[in-house]
């Protein structure tokens, strides 16, 4: 029974995913379409050439094709899992993806999982000291992040902790002049803490000030008042009824969060030259490499349909009491 | 019934009250178009004595803050409450402390609602509440006893509170009070919406629970269901207790009774003369000096609408009357 609930559920959601990607993939292939990219511009970036082999080229890609057609050329190609071939990487835009998006991926995982954290310790506190002054200091601290801009943060901490102090490298995921093998796990590790510190702060804002009302909300509810009736009090009761009933609604919506950290890593891998997903993102639209960029909208949008998809299962199956209503309807 | 609440009225002229609760008042402040502050009265000038091995029912209307005063003798008030006067337990005066000490263990409340329970906690952890590692073995089996005797099957353990049918959730909400073998048991409005079986089977928990020598404070707005199994009926109104009488006072056409008010309740009930009396309770913004039942009273006369009137000790009964001697 219960298995074959959750068979329809991702089934629908099937479904559903493969709508979102057409409408992507039309949506963004007209945009794309509509802008006044020369792919043979992108191709030979500098370079002047003869008309005669700026014709060819032009035959090559495909320039005078008309649209529709050639939407149903790369469509059918990205069907067969081919993205086709980066004109700035000269590689094929699947191998493009994979590389950069392992390195972004590590960046946001360690950032929401800190930020994650860090903020729903904030909120639990501030929320339990509701009104007192360590509460204040952690509304202050979050209203302040949310209206810091993400790029202007990371200079900061790049001027103060790289350049000033030198604890951290200025840039780049590893030291530049090293052959892969020689770069160790230390060293990696060095390149991810400024640009994760800088993706996590921000993050934090946003949880933290959920978690507070949240637990307030809870904290004035009948059966806290009740455990209260019943000798229970601070910190155990905050532990035994807050905790539990703030955590589900708080891990859905750090779930839900996962296009927020998308955009983020773009500015923060721009700023700390990590060549992660975001920085490639930037490169792809500004030097007109249209197939790595329909390939990175096509990536970024399964993405954020997973953290979607996965805080509608939180919410639908493991919350007992969404549970019971599905069952008894 | 009749012989048992002829015992206790030998108890009571005999042994102290478990708690005594000596002209209370409770009052809110709150903010009113920017910074100026009102003062809500909900109680005032309340008295009333709850003896162990009885039932005190306090009967009143839905909304005039009766489970204000179950909160206040638990202390779980909200922050913006003002409570003053005196209140005893076991002769000792019980203030703030003491009250975060003993609730949950002598002073145990049973909830209106199932709303009362952690929606997202398993039954038993519930009923159990918060104990020590080195207890827990021990609580689980008393817990599984308790439920036991009141037929919650042991898949009920494993529930959480939206599983529960209504009569279990009443069954679970009064476990929750024996689990600590609590002397003093609050039940904050226990019956509503209950048919007459499970009604009475409430009621018989409740019974039980005084037979084996608590005493149980029955806050209610169900005056028929409260005379049924109750020895006292407190008479709550208008924040206040106008009258403390004993159960076998409501007879007849109410001749016993004391005050105006409870005689008039007496008689609005459809068994009775079911006839009502004219007007409603004073809002607790009208501020009164003089009986709170004056408005509505027939037999009032000038004194009465000066200063409350005092509480005297009538035929075994409390009441606050000018007009009975």
């Amino acid at each position: 029974m219960k298995q074959k609930k959750f068979g329809i559920f991702i089934g629908k959601k099937i479904i559903r995913l493969i709508i979102l990607l057409i409408v992507v993939c039309i949506a963004s292939f007209w945009l794309v379409e509509q802008s006044p990219i020369d792919p043979v511009r992108a191709y030979i970036g500098e370079m002047s050439i003869q008309p005669e082999q700026r014709a060819i080229l032009e035959e090559y890609w495909g320039v005078n094709t008309p649209s529709h057609e050639k939407f149903f050329n790369w469509a059918g190609n990205v069907l067969k899992g081919d993205l086709g071939i980066s004109l700035i990487y000269r590689m094929p835009v699947t191998y493009v993806i994979k590389e950069r998006f392992t390195a972004s991926l590590i960046l946001m995982a360690s950032s929401w999982l800190l930020s994650g954290i860090v903020g729903f310790i904030l909120g639990i506190i501030a929320g339990m000291k509701s009104g007192s002054l360590i509460d204040k200091a952690i509304k202050t601290y979050c209203y302040v992040l949310i209206a810091t801009p993400t790029f202007w943060l990371a200079l900061i901490l790049l001027l103060v902790f790289s350049v000033y102090l030198g604890w951290f490298p200025v840039g780049l995921s590893v030291p530049i002049g090293l052959t892969s093998e020689e770069v160790t796990l230390f060293d990696r590790v060095q390149h991810l803490i400024l640009p994760t510190l800088t993706l996590s702060v921000l993050g934090v804002a946003q949880i933290a000030m959920f978690t507070r009302e949240k637990l307030i909300e809870i904290l004035s509810s009948d059966y806290v008042l009740f455990a209260k009736a019943r000798g229970e009090k601070g910190f155990d009761l905050v532990l035994r009824h807050g905790v539990r009933n703030v955590a589900l609604p708080a891990i859905t919506l750090q779930f839900l969060g996962f296009s927020e950290l998308f955009g983020g890593a773009v500015l923060v891998e721009q700023v700390f030259s990590y060549p992660g997903i975001g920085q490639a993102t930037v490169a792809a639209g500004l030097r007109s490499d249209v197939p790595l960029l329909l390939g990175i909208v096509l990536v970024s949008a399964l993405f954020v349909f997973l953290g979607n998809l996965i805080a509608d299962i939180i919410y639908e199956f493991i919350d007992p009491r969404i549970k019971q209503q599905e069952t008894t309807t | 019934m009749l012989n048992n609440a002829e015992m206790n009225i030998e108890k009571r002229k005999e042994g102290e009250a478990l708690l005594k609760i000596k002209d209370i008042s409770l009052s809110f402040s709150q903010y009113v178009s920017g910074l100026r502050q009102t003062e809500l009265k909900v109680i005032s000038s309340l008295s009333m004595e709850a003896y162990s091995g009885e039932i005190l029912a306090v009967v009143g209307s839905s909304g005039s803050g009766k489970s204000l005063l179950a909160h206040a003798i638990l202390g779980i008030l909200p922050s913006n409450a003002k409570l003053l006067g005196k209140m005893e337990y076991k002769g000792q005066e019980l203030t703030q402390e003491k009250k975060e000490e003993l609730r949950g263990k002598e002073i145990a409340l049973i909830p209106q609602s199932v709303n009362y329970l952690d929606p997202l906690m398993r039954i038993s952890d519930q009923v159990i509440g918060s104990v020590d590692e080195r207890n827990a073995e021990l609580m689980k089996q008393t817990q599984r006893d308790i439920f036991r005797k009141y037929d919650l099957k042991p898949d009920v353990d494993r529930m959480f509170p939206h599983e529960l049918s209504g009569g279990m959730a009443r069954r679970v909400l009064v476990s929750t009070a024996l689990i600590n073998s609590s002397k003093l048991i609050i039940a904050d409005e226990p019956t509503p919406g209950l048919d007459e079986k499970n009604l009475n089977e409430t009621l018989s928990y409740f019974r039980d629970m005084a037979n084996k020598g608590c005493a149980v404070i029955l806050i209610t707005h169900d005056i028929e269901a409260a005379l049924k199994i109750s020895d006292k009926i407190a008479i709550f109104y208008a924040g206040t207790i106008l009258e403390e009488a004993n159960i076998e006072d409501f007879k007849n056409d109410g001749e016993n009774l004391r005050h105006p008010y409870t005689r008039a309740l007496w008689n609005a009930l459809p068994q009775n003369k079911f006839q009502a009396i004219k007007g409603h309770q004073p809002m607790q913004d009208e501020i009164i000096d003089g009986c709170f039942f004056y408005e509505r009273c027939s037999r009032r006369n000038e004194l009465c609408s000066k200063g409350t009137p005092q509480l005297k000790m009538i035929k075994e009964g409390l009441v606050r009357c000018n007009n009975v001697s």
